[in-house]
């Protein structure tokens, strides 16, 4: 579509594509490996690599260590400002969730179309950052109904509610609460797609305008270029922002869930 | 008016709440940063907070991108 119509195609870069033929039946669908797949088992290698570069516990911490450990220091000191002591038990859950999303995000920003790959955002689709919300609110249903049983029904009612406005605050509570996993999913997903459908507008924006010819390409292709890259340098920090919001609020729901309010 | 129309029309007002959500995530890091500058003891603490209310304010601005998305390509 792209290429005889002179038009650029800015949702194509979503498209999932299986990777090699074959694959197998299950259920009436074709299992295959895809390029999903593909960058998601690259982000799962990379965080394992930067892992291992500084797990090796040395007395005094080289650059890459320190690396590390600013990470699970960063996760570690927000899980206890957020939960207290307790907290730590449920770090290993949020760091992970942490560094796959900030990896995913990161890795799909990386320009390696300039030699002819295909980067692709595993974030940006809503499988994904769905299933990693549902995880996060299975983990705070079931630490709840584990600590508290039924008990947990009175995080639907805050403290010194009027008993007149107990079925109201209560259902208002409800829906509230249950639409966390949403929320949650849903940011992270149109966080990154969107970034990245408005960088290939723009690219789309600075070819067809130098196609057009020199004095297009200087007027509409050079604005547009410039805007481009402040625009990446915003999506790298909208990827960290992004991975930091989605472990903060998972740790707060987890707080919920922990003490109640 | 054309349905076809109408659809694009649509997603076109929905960028309306896009912008709406850029005056309140702006809000949210405007006050933090005029609070933080009278008091930047308490910044830090508050680093936590700053980023739920960004979430918040950005999530339906974010929801406004979604709702033009699907009238353009869905509905």
């Amino acid at each position: 579509m792209a290429a005889e119509s002179g038009k650029i195609d800015p949702m194509h870069q979503f498209e999932i594509a299986p990777i090699f033929n074959g694959g197998f039946e299950l259920a009436g669908q074709t299992i295959t490996f895809t390029n999903s797949a593909l960058w998601m088992l690259l982000t799962l290698v990379a965080v394992w690599v930067f892992m291992q570069g500084g797990m090796k516990r040395e007395l005094v911490p080289g650059r890459w260590q320190l690396m590390v450990e600013g990470f699970t220091g960063f996760i570690d000191d927000m899980m206890t400002a957020n939960i207290g002591a307790e907290g730590r038990k449920y770090a290993p859950y949020v760091f992970s969730l942490f560094m796959f999303i900030l990896f995913a995000n990161i890795l799909g920003l990386i320009p390696i179309g300039v030699v002819g790959g295909h980067p692709f955002t595993v974030t940006s689709h809503l499988t994904i950052t769905g299933v990693l919300a549902i995880v996060s609110f299975s983990i705070v249903l079931i630490v709840g109904f584990a600590r508290h049983g039924f008990h947990f029904f009175s995080l639907f009612v805050p403290h010194g509610t009027p008993l007149p406005m107990i079925p109201f605050i209560f259902v208002v509570e409800l829906l509230s609460f249950l639409v966390r996993p949403f929320s949650l999913g849903l940011r992270l997903f149109v966080a990154m797609t969107a970034g990245h459908i408005l960088l290939k507008v723009l690219a789309g924006f600075v070819i067809n305008s130098t196609n057009a010819g020199i004095g297009y390409g200087l007027l509409v292709g050079l604005p547009s270029l410039t805007l481009m890259v402040g625009i990446s340098a915003l999506e790298i920090l909208v990827a960290v922002v992004q991975a930091y919001v989605f472990a903060l609020l998972t740790s707060l729901y987890i707080n919920d869930a922990v003490n109640l309010h | 008016m054309d349905a076809e129309a109408a659809k694009l029309v649509g997603a076109g007002l929905a960028a309306i709440g896009a912008g709406m959500a850029a005056i309140g995530v702006g809000n949210v890091f405007g006050s933090f940063l005029e609070s933080a500058l009278r008091n930047p003891a308490a910044a830090d603490g508050q680093q936590g907070r700053l980023f739920i209310g960004f979430a918040a304010a950005e999530l339906l601005g974010l929801l406004a991108f979604v709702v033009a998305m699907i009238l353009i390509f869905v509905a």
